[in-house]
């Protein structure tokens, strides 16, 4: 494949995985949880780097779990502490991601870890770093990343589909009938924490949060079905992706910038022109019409 | 602060004076709250930084801080105008403008940096903050923006008490929380847009969010809540610029948000308020009247 599908390949796989998630991140109302944990990672990297000496894939996998989970057992603690929810997201991934950035840039500054590069990603690079697997042949590195991540999150999702419905909709409601929600909120948040991981390496942490909210928030504005609310949330996703190489490519600048940038006008289209709760629409639906939306269903 | 150069004197001070108006402003918010707002506000100067940059092609502060500030109020918009108008929900709402502000600014940064020029333009330090790289006139800018921050915060106690605590009643005064609420996201604003320069966008959520919490453990009073947060937010500050002076490009944000940090885990652990420390201790010593009344079989011990 040319260098300029791979990068697309990888792009779209971003879009794909992250708007798969981020049905589930809108939906549980968790949007700055994936903020702070799409920040947290990267201390998870820089740990895994200093204890292993080698950036590989399955390490900072690993440490990348492991900083989100401790990210929302620390925010759960916090909180339990009666400091207010919002706050302790904003103590607890401030300090994470200050203690990350400081080893970066006092310690390993000179390897191959930089804080820009993980700030914004480096998507440029990533058809050149591959690896040999038997079958498929010589693929980039962070391809087969995704794809493995992907498929995880595919599986994750289908398998426990009810249950994320009901955990998700009514946590009163699934404890009542023995689904363990807590379980599946500490599930939930490693696969947040995976996916951030896997992207990172293409958009960079804070534009995996663009990727991950705005798609699905614009998927919320279309339909009141779960499931067509996945398969948009994926759709649009995939959309930026491209339609963010293609502004870069024009501009001549960041195509992590450009994605983010995407994600926003693909938003918009939605907030200004969908049928039932765009503002155009309801601006012009008479006046007793205009009741409080029901909830996603399917 | 002997040893230090003059600058750098300077500099302690504007970023001592900037903690004291970020903890402030971050104890209204956090009545508020709406400690993440300032997250996604200080995200969202980024793009206005560039823009500023780009108008007049030189870096000049006062210029930047304009453009930071028009575009983190396009953002506080923007915020209300989604939760207010469809059914997506404020957090959802921060995080779209955050990130999709934040991309915008970085494709403008790139944009930049590659035009002749740019790349020495600093630019790069407002994303993680670098105090030392303030020149004179920065520093009073910020100075000045903080102070009269702080000011109206000091000055206007009594009404942002009743406006957080009550507005009902304040409203009954005839106190207009509409106006109260719109001077307090000019404030929020004008602190994040001072502060990302020392600080950086990123981290500058937490100087307005940790010493409000912080400060939270050692009183119940909203005054010397007040109080105590600024001092924190102003320590925060000046012992997270001299940190960061202590090694050669070292960026100053993350140091005066692990100086937060670290003082927000001593009033945890201490704080006379709701401390652990002080929790365990109680919570032992209501155990042993407890033993001992059921020991005596007298309740009269225990009710005195």
């Amino acid at each position: 494949m040319s260098y300029e599908g791979w990068i697309l390949l990888t792009a779209s796989l971003v879009g794909l995985t992250c708007g798969l998630i981020g049905v589930l991140l809108i939906l549980r109302r968790m949007a700055m949880m994936a903020d702070a944990i799409s920040h947290t990672v990267l201390l998870g990297i820089v740990v895994a780097y200093l204890v292993t000496r080698e950036l590989s894939g399955v390490h900072m996998l690993i440490g990348a779990v492991a900083a989100g989970l401790l990210t929302a057992i620390l925010v759960q603690w916090i909180h339990n502490l009666g400091v207010q929810q919002e706050a302790s997201i904003g103590i607890v991934f401030t300090a994470l991601f200050a203690i990350g950035v400081i080893l970066v840039a006092t310690k390993v500054g000179n390897a191959h870890l930089d804080v820009k590069h993980t700030l914004m990603g480096e998507i440029t690079f990533i058809p050149w770093e591959r690896i040999e697997l038997p079958w498929v042949g010589s693929i980039p590195e962070a391809v087969f990343m995704l794809t493995l991540v992907l498929l995880v999150v595919l599986l994750a999702l289908a398998g426990f589909y009810k249950e994320w419905k009901i955990t998700s909709f009514d946590p009163a409601l699934a404890a009542s009938l023995g689904i363990p929600v807590l379980f599946m909120h500490y599930l939930f948040m490693a696969l947040v924490s995976v996916t951030s991981v896997a992207a990172f390496d293409a958009v960079g942490a804070i534009m995996v949060v663009a990727m991950l909210i705005t798609p699905a928030a614009a998927a919320y504005l279309w339909t009141d079905r779960l499931i067509v609310m996945f398969v948009l949330s994926a759709v649009f996703g995939v959309l930026s992706a491209i339609l963010g190489y293609y502004i870069a490519y024009w501009l001549d600048t960041s195509i992590s910038g450009s994605m983010a940038f995407a994600t926003g006008l693909v938003f918009a289209v939605g907030f200004l022109f969908s049928p039932k709760y765009g503002v155009l629409a309801k601006s012009i639906r008479p006046v007793k019409d205009r009741g409080d939306s029901p909830k996603v269903a399917d | 602060m002997i040893g230090l150069s003059y600058n750098a004197q300077w500099v302690l001070l504007s970023t001592l004076i900037l903690g004291m108006a970020a903890g402030t402003v971050g104890c209204l918010a956090y009545w508020k709250r709406q400690s993440l707002m300032s997250d996604s506000l200080s995200h969202a100067a980024l793009p206005g930084v560039i823009i500023g940059f780009m108008v007049v092609g030189v870096k000049q502060l006062p210029v930047m801080i304009a453009g930071a500030a028009v575009s983190a109020m396009l953002g506080a918009l923007l915020i209300q105008w989604i939760r207010g108008s469809t059914r997506v929900k404020e957090d959802a709402a921060m995080g779209i403008i955050l990130s999709v502000f934040f991309g915008t600014g970085i494709m403008l940064l790139t944009f930049v940096n590659r035009l002749a020029g740019g790349s020495q333009s600093g630019l790069d330090n407002f994303i993680f903050g670098q105090a030392a790289s303030m020149v004179q006139t920065d520093v009073w800018t910020m100075t000045a923006v903080a102070l009269a921050v702080l000011v109206v915060a000091i000055a206007a106690f009594k009404e942002w008490k009743l406006h957080l605590f009550d507005p009902g009643f304040a409203q009954g005064l005839g106190l207009s929380n509409r106006r109260m609420n719109a001077i307090y996201v000019v404030m929020l604003v004008l602190v994040i847009v001072v502060g990302i320069q020392a600080v950086g966008v990123i981290m500058m959520s937490a100087l307005l969010i940790i010493p409000a919490v912080s400060a939270r453990y050692w009183t119940q009073s909203f005054g010397w809540m007040l109080i105590l947060s600024a001092l924190f937010g102003g320590g925060a500050g000046i012992v997270g610029t001299l940190t960061s002076t202590l090694g050669k490009g070292w960026p100053t944000g993350p140091f005066i948000v692990l100086a937060a940090v670290t003082w927000f885990v001593v009033s945890l652990l201490f704080g006379p308020g709701k401390g652990i420390l002080v929790t365990k201790l109680m919570q032992h010593s209501h155990r042993k009247q407890l033993v001992s009344v059921h020991r005596t079989g007298s309740v009269k011990e225990y009710a005195e």
